[in-house]
């Protein structure tokens, strides 16, 4: 794709924000009646800590050109450690997506503060700049091509009891069982 | 429990060359815990090959399920109405584990996602350390639950050695000298007595491989019924 291409491309951009900073600062951001970059698409989470690799990897599976997560300042985590579990679980993940063939730099970790307004729409425009910069996920124009997801497991039930073929039990129940054909046979 | 570590990406990408229908099955206990083939991992693992297989313009499809243990017979059976559809299953499992499924569909390529490390602990979130190598004959009762078969890379049972350099081993200067730590314990717990005695050597022939044991109470039965 040319640069002209690329720069005219729409990038679809998700940013998964914590309840309690990134998603009150793009609440502050549309009440200061800011303007960013349509592209985004917040999803509000709990806590960033509640981020898992296969989340991120998902997005990318179904056609994110740019997935970030915004989290709070250093210290500030309403659950103490959320955001620096967040910032393993997305460094974790920019290997795997190496691994895989993507572009790291697709993904990234913001801490934008709950009274940053401005900078929830500064990280906004600038990744999806960088979305356009890359150009589309190449996984994009296949996300509708089938190829496998999870197959439905029957729940843990009662296991098959193995076939007893030994123990006093069992013989006295032959006997048992053979007296009774015996009886029957005699009458 | 058992401790693993995924294959990297490129090894499991060689293992499935060639291969269009592909299962992987995670195993829910130990692998699941020690973050390597549970139902995450496995959610993980083929996301990846889906993505890196769509990227390089492959035509395959990746399927993935957890068994709750693939080490039991009863939980193997669940893949039964499974398996037959596909061209090969990779098993997340420990290595016991692998050999089961490859045991129980014995018609089935059968290829291992993760490589089984050690019996060990988890010391922090995302660390494990090896403590038990399975030596088949416990002797944690004399060396104040500290085991020198395990983190003395000499398997001394008579220690320290001479290479003890201020509590460190001289194999590994980061690792903890197995007797020093033993020592420290024994005398904050006052049984130094017990690391005067002389241990004999130890009886090695209980940790020839294949080990194979049957619980007590199903040798009575076996034998009750022989007579």
């Amino acid at each position: 794709m040319s640069e002209d291409a690329h720069q005219q491309f729409e990038p679809k951009v998700i940013a998964y924000c914590c309840t309690y900073c990134a998603y009150t600062a793009g609440d502050l951001a549309g009440s200061m009646r800011l303007e960013y970059a349509s592209n985004v698409r917040v999803v509000k989470i709990l806590c960033t800590g509640k981020i898992d690799t296969i989340l991120l990897l998902r997005a990318f599976e179904e056609g994110a050109d740019a997935v970030y997560v915004a989290g709070c300042a250093l210290g500030d985590c309403h659950f103490l450690e959320g955001n620096l579990r967040a910032i393993q679980t997305v460094a974790h993940t920019k290997k795997l997506l190496a691994e895989i063939g993507l572009d790291p730099g697709r993904l990234e970790f913001f801490h934008i503060p709950a009274s940053a307004g401005p900078l929830f729409a500064q990280r906004a425009d600038e990744m999806t700049a960088r979305a356009r910069q890359l150009g589309p996920n190449p996984l994009r124009a296949k996300v509708g091509q089938p190829a496998g997801g999870k197959l439905a497991r029957d729940p843990d039930g009662h296991l098959p009891l193995p076939e007893a073929t030994h123990g006093r039990l069992i013989r006295q129940a032959e006997r048992i069982s053979a007296a009774a054909s015996d009886s029957e046979t005699g009458a | 429990m058992i401790v693993g570590e995924r294959k990297p990406l490129e090894q499991i990408e060689a293992m499935i060359e060639g291969f269009e229908k592909i299962l992987i099955v995670g195993c829910g206990t130990c692998v699941a815990v020690s973050m390597a083939g549970g139902e995450k991992e496995v959610g993980e693992l083929a996301a990846s090959l889906r993505m890196k297989g769509k990227l390089e313009g492959k035509q395959r499809t990746i399927d993935e399920i957890t068994v709750t243990r693939q080490c039991d017979k009863e939980y193997l059976e669940q893949l039964a109405k499974y398996v037959d559809q596909y061209d090969a299953v990779i098993s997340t499992a420990c290595g016991a584990g692998v050999q089961f499924l490859a045991e129980r569909y014995d018609d089935k390529i059968v290829l291992p996602g993760i490589n089984t490390r050690f019996i060990g602990v988890a010391e922090g979130a995302g660390v494990w350390t090896q403590r038990c190598m399975a030596c088949s004959d416990c002797l944690l009762d004399r060396t104040g639950g500290i085991c020198p078969m395990t983190i003395c890379p000499k398997n001394l049972l008579n220690g320290p050695c001479g290479g003890t350099n201020g509590g460190k081993c001289e194999v590994d200067g980061e690792k903890d000298c197995a007797w020093t730590l033993i020592y420290n314990k024994m005398k904050k717990i006052g049984r130094l007595d017990y690391i005067r005695k002389i241990q004999p050597p130890k009886d090695y022939s209980a940790m020839t491989k294949p080990g194979k044991y049957t619980h007590e109470a199903f040798k009575e039965a076996r034998k009750e019924e022989e007579e």
